[in-house]
């Protein structure tokens, strides 16, 4: 067993038991990002209750398995198509961002790469400006992931006052991560079936790579996925014969490193 | 090319069956759109097949960044911008 992170994890819509196996596999943490709950939500005060449920709820039912729990704040890509009721949502954040376990504003990007969503996205990069925080962001699916990568790209080296290295580019598969990284960014790598990257693949990746600003992360939710991914992703680098150092770089170190950028960052807890 | 920590014999040998299986539901669903009266007119079968043919005779070690940019849209660089606002 090899303590890890899993830096993007929908703890929302999992059960209990999740919890119980990621603990037992040697899941230290996880950062949960703001996402689509599977239904356009109606009102911006139900994203009042979604945050309250990751600033306050979630984090309790972590604690109970000795799991440190983070959280990112926005309005997802897919809801951002109403720009309306994106400021609304956007208006709402800076009260939640003090909270101690908030690590940024994420998971913010495209999804079918529309002007409405760049101007959304935009937004909220001015939020995360104004208010010296953390970015995370959700790269689109399939067929629209590699043009919209590079449409995000384009929008952060437009505004200059990103720091690259204060932003993570989620969701990176053979075709984007090289622009991600040799822009300055730090990459995660889903563990996704079917319409992401396999465990297999983001080993190729770290060869390829060498793994400096690469994370893994299950991004298990309400559809098909797996929150013991990253445990899967240790177990084919150990089988590859990596290091357990390159394995503990991008399964641990590398997501404390990011986090630790954070203004509000308590560190990770030791273990009880 | 980066290397993998494995030689191209060790690779197989660690994954000759996974390939094999693969190819062989890969075989099993072309058969399927046939049986189903083929797809020909579809062009998703088009892509399809042009994976394969990347598959064969794609570059060494960037076959996987070739099928993911086949299945994927093209990025018009002159897009507007939308301005950062203080």
């Amino acid at each position: 067993m090899s303590n890890y992170i899993d830096p993007h994890i929908h703890m929302i819509s999992r059960v209990t038991d999740d919890y119980h196996r990621m603990a037992m596999a040697g899941c230290l943490a996880i950062s949960e990002p703001a996402f689509w709950a599977g239904f356009d939500r109606g009102s911006a005060e139900g994203f009042r209750d979604y945050f309250h449920h990751l600033v306050d709820v979630e984090p309790k039912r972590a604690a109970q398995f000795g799991i440190q729990h983070f959280s990112w704040l926005c309005i997802n890509a897919k809801e951002a198509e109403n720009v309306s009721l994106s400021r609304d949502v956007i208006r709402l954040i800076p009260e939640y961002l003090q909270r101690p376990n908030v690590l940024g504003i994420g998971e913010i990007g495209l999804n079918k790469n529309t002007a409405n969503e760049a101007t959304v996205f935009q937004e909220h990069v001015d939020l995360a400006m104004r208010t010296n925080e953390l970015i995370l962001v959700h790269t689109p699916h399939l067929r629209d992931k590699h043009k919209g990568t590079l449409m995000i790209l384009d929008m952060f080296r437009n505004d200059k006052r990103v720091q690259p290295d204060r932003v993570c580019i989620d969701h990176v598969e053979e075709h984007t991560i090289k622009p991600a990284l040799d822009a300055g960014f730090w990459v995660g790598m889903t563990l996704y079936p079917v319409t992401k990257c396999t465990p297999e693949r983001a080993c190729d990746m770290v060869e390829q790579y060498g793994g400096e600003r690469m994370m893994v992360n299950s991004a298990g939710d309400w559809g098909r996925s797996d929150p013991m991914a990253v445990p899967e992703f240790i177990l084919s680098m150990r089988r590859r014969g990596h290091p357990e150092s390159l394995i503990r770089k991008v399964a641990l170190e590398n997501p404390v490193a990011f986090w630790q950028k954070c203004q509000r960052w308590p560190g990770l807890s030791p273990r009880p | 090319m980066k290397p993998t920590t494995k030689s191209g014999p060790q690779v197989l040998d660690d994954r000759h069956l996974e390939i094999r299986a693969r190819i062989l539901e890969l075989a099993a669903e072309l058969d399927r759109v046939d049986r189903g009266g083929g797809a020909e007119e579809d062009p998703r079968l088009a892509l399809t097949r042009t994976g394969i043919r990347i598959l064969l005779e794609g570059p060494p070690a960037c076959k996987a960044e070739q099928v993911q940019l086949l299945f994927s849209d093209r990025y018009e660089p002159d897009w507007k911008i939308p301005q950062p606002r203080q």
